[in-house]
């Protein structure tokens, strides 16, 4: 029996480097008053479904597939949930 | 010496490089579909410029997996060269045939710009036609092009004299002034530990006939074909 999973997944720049949007965002945020903002980086947010045969399998996959392909392990670290998808509430 | 030019979807730069090697230099070329396997016939590989995947992900990120990228792997680690402009640069890292990566620019900018560079690295083939001469001028054109690698990485690549073009300022220093996009110790341009896979951001192919104003790229693929026969 296989199971559909969705998985939320984040790609962050890892800190050591420099991430000028988010200086340019943090710039602008201050600008409309919000002056206790500070250290803005921006990422990336993935969502997918994937079929597996449980939630290890799920979490195997999904690891593989930010190692893979989504991250950049030079540049990136990265961050997921997988939960079940209940059968018709398909994304 | 036969060239083959990878066409990527998305890739822009391939005409332009193949103008260079066909029409100016006299050498066999071919385009090669990306979804081709076969580079049996071909001895200098060139991953040109543009944007492969339209950049989605990261630039490079979904190229590296093209069926040709596998023979492109074996041509490299079989010491052909492999010579990879801009997005091919890009690409060249992700796939592993050079370390760190390509991050957005310091400023945010897409800079599209003619500028100076230091020609580092004088005994590799890649750099030879330029006889001791230490200051040209390439165009540039990214919108991700600030080299970054782990310190790590860097020193190995200054150590073993890898690191072939570095941007300068018009006097010829090495500073912050010159560097154009962030790239960390100015890197615009590095090779493999073997030597024969060079990864560059600037665009040697855009600066190769003196009716575009300036041939300081031909000197790069000059050297190629005269690292390589004298390798024969």
């Amino acid at each position: 029996m296989s199971q559909t999973y969705q998985a939320q997944i984040y790609v962050t720049l890892r800190p050591s480097v420099l991430d000028p949007a988010g200086t340019a965002v943090q710039s602008g945020l201050q600008q409309l008053g919000f002056t206790g903002v500070a250290g803005v980086r921006i990422g990336k947010y993935v969502e997918l479904t994937v079929t597996a045969a449980d939630e290890a399998d799920a979490t195997q996959q999904v690891d593989q597939m930010c190692d893979r392909l989504l991250a950049n392990p030079t540049i990136e670290n990265y961050r997921f949930e997988v939960q079940v998808l209940t059968e018709g509430v398909a994304a | 010496m036969r060239f083959g030019v990878i066409v990527f979807p998305g890739s822009n730069c391939d005409r332009d490089v193949v103008y260079v090697t066909q029409d100016i230099l006299k050498q066999p070329t071919r385009k090669v579909w990306h979804q081709e396997t076969d580079l049996a016939d071909i001895d200098v590989v060139v991953v040109p410029g543009g944007f492969s995947y339209g950049d989605y992900l990261r630039c490079g990120a979904i190229a590296r997996f093209s069926p040709i990228m596998r023979s492109v792997l074996d041509h490299a680690q079989a010491g052909k060269p492999v010579l990879g402009i801009c997005n091919g640069f890009q690409i060249l890292t992700e796939v592993g045939l050079l370390p760190g990566a390509l991050v957005r620019n310091r400023d945010l900018h897409f800079i599209c710009d003619r500028v100076p560079l230091r020609v580092e690295a004088q005994g590799r083939f890649w750099t030879s036609a330029y006889g001791g001469q230490t200051q040209i001028k390439l165009p540039i054109a990214h919108g991700e092009g600030r080299y970054h690698a782990d310190a790590d990485t860097l020193a190995q690549l200054e150590d073993q004299g890898r690191v072939l073009f570095r941007y300068c300022s018009p006097s010829g220093a090495v500073d912050e002034s010159g560097n154009p996009n962030g790239s960390l110790n100015n890197i615009a341009g590095i090779c493999n530990e073997a030597g024969n896979v060079l990864g560059m951001m600037p665009h040697p192919e855009r600066a190769a006939d003196a009716q575009l104003g300036s041939t300081d790229g031909l000197g790069l693929f000059e050297g190629l074909l005269q690292g390589q026969l004298a390798a024969v």
